[in-house]
């Protein structure tokens, strides 16, 4: 199904762990806190993946984490949108070469954005919620 | 009028009341969000975001768990709606006649308003999810819960009325027709006051919104009876509860602020139903705002043991003093009366 406008104004949010350090979930709460916002373009953090548009991932996919990783996934709606937040979850970051990782979180599921910084500032999280919109927005355009 | 022509100006009334209710709903929960926003200083989004919501939730896929029981799944979330379009119709939207506001009363409202919490409880037990499971009981608990003062309540207004002689008290029209606050005494005032604030502590749980969300508790539930629904399932249920936000604001309205704008100022009949009804939703916002708004910013959830207590020790005890004050103030106007 093709995202309409209105699928833009309007995202819910599931937060995902897939092994962080929590340093990425403390920013994640920063950013909606009400100095940034983002209720103003209709986006809320949800508490099940039923009801999510958006995934965060943070961290690496830990071993354990992969199973859940796949499963929360195909648990979200289509049509659904992955942001991967931290340098953990795009390259390892400082656990890069750990013995209990099954790699970047782009090695399990397909992710859409990708924020780097260890931990990204809030700034960053919503300059990616940003490029997760003029994605949406290419795809509409797109299966138009 | 014939049977065929009552019948169908009927059908045509209800579903405009019932297009009514659902876009009036729909903006009271932006209204909300909005206040709400404002009130944490921020800004906040647009009156329309629950209309956005909604349209979003229609293009989204609809997921139906694989343990659960689909047609029970399915058809929860449209007995909700439909249930909570039907209370509307028994309850008085400004000096409009609503379209089934002789066939029931107080009580029949009563056993309405358990009729989309009794679907989502089905559907909860339905999903087949652990969590939607707790969250079923739960709902049940405060059911049981704030039944009992809402009952109080309802009561308590009815007899007040019947003591000073209004023909058929429970009748929404006759109660709409007799503003409460004009028949009692100084006495009754300090009951009426009490039962006022037992029903605007029952509404927030009748609309499972902070203090009393437990059920839905999104921080401990992962949204609870709610948790599988998805879609266009999940549109329905927003539906619903935007439906019955605006019944709980007009009920309170019907039973505690009847007054109508018409009543005051003269006016041609055309205009003063419009007023009228402009007047009533400006009532209803601001029943909301009090009871909804202001309760879920300032105050924090309730355990679900708490919900219980406050409703059946607290608040059913405030509800009996407002009773009881009500009984003393008709006694007094009686033997007034005789002396
Ligand atoms: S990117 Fe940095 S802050 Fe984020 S989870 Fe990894 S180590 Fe922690």
């Amino acid at each position: 199904m093709k995202p309409t406008p209105s699928f833009n104004r309007s995202l819910w949010v599931y937060h995902f762990n897939s092994g962080s350090c929590n340093g990425c979930e403390i920013e994640i709460v920063a950013a909606i806190t009400p100095r940034y916002d983002p209720e103003r373009f209709g986006i809320k953090l949800v508490g099940s993946p039923r009801h999510a548009d958006v995934m965060l991932v943070t961290g690496p996919v830990v071993k354990k984490m992969k199973d859940r990783l796949l499963r929360v996934y195909s648990q979200i709606p289509d049509p659904k949108v992955v942001m991967c937040i931290g340098t953990c979850g795009i390259s390892g970051g400082v656990f890069y070469d750990s013995y209990n990782l099954e790699g970047p979180v782009d090695e399990v599921i397909p992710v859409d954005v990708y924020v780097p910084g260890c931990p990204p500032r809030p700034e960053a999280i919503i300059h990616g919620v940003v490029t997760a919109l003029a994605k949406l927005e290419r795809l509409e355009g797109g299966s138009a | 009028m014939t049977l065929a022509g009552t019948i169908g100006s009927i059908i045509l009334w209800t579903v405009l009341v019932s297009l009514f209710g659902l876009v009036a709903g729909l903006f009271l929960l932006g209204i909300d969000r909005k206040l709400a926003a404002h009130m944490q200083a921020r800004i906040g989004p647009p009156l329309r975001q629950p209309f956005i919501d909604i349209r979003k939730l229609l293009v989204k896929e609809n997921i139906v768990p694989e343990n659960a029981i689909p047609w029970l799944f399915n058809s929860a979330p449209v007995i909700a709606v439909v249930s909570s379009l039907v209370i509307l119709l028994y309850i008085p939207l400004g000096s409009l006649i609503s379209p089934l506001g002789m066939y029931g009363d107080l009580i029949l409202v009563m056993y309405l308003l358990t009729i989309p919490a009794l679907a989502m409880v089905a559907g909860g037990f339905a999903s087949g999810s652990p969590y939607a499971t707790v969250g079923a009981q739960r709902e049940m608990v405060t059911m049981i819960g704030y039944e009992f003062p809402l009952a109080i309540v309802v009561i308590g207004i009815a007899w007040r009325l019947w003591a000073a002689g209004v023909a058929h008290p429970f009748l929404l029209s006759s109660i709409a027709g007799n503003p409460i606050w004009g028949i009692v005494g100084p006495l009754g005032i300090i009951g009426l006051i009490l039962l006022l604030i037992v029903l605007a502590v029952v509404t927030p749980a009748e609309l499972s919104r902070i203090p009393f969300d437990t059920q839905e508790a999104e921080t401990e539930l992962a949204g609870g009876l709610l948790v599988e629904y998805s879609g266009r399932n999940l549109a329905l249920f927003s539906l619903s509860t935007a439906v019955k936000t605006l019944v709980m604001g007009a009920l309170a309205v019907a039973i505690f602020f009847p007054w109508n704008l018409s009543s005051f100022v003269a006016m041609p009949a055309g205009v003063a139903q419009v007023a009228d009804l402009l007047f009533f939703l400006a009532k209803v916002v601001l029943v909301m705002f009090i009871t909804v708004t202001l309760v879920r910013v300032g105050m924090a959830r309730f355990r679900i043991n708490q919900v219980v207590t406050v409703y059946w020790v607290h608040f059913a005890l405030i509800g009996l003093a407002g009773l009881l004050l009500l009984m003393a103030d008709s006694a007094l106007g009686t033997a007034a009366g005789v002396l």
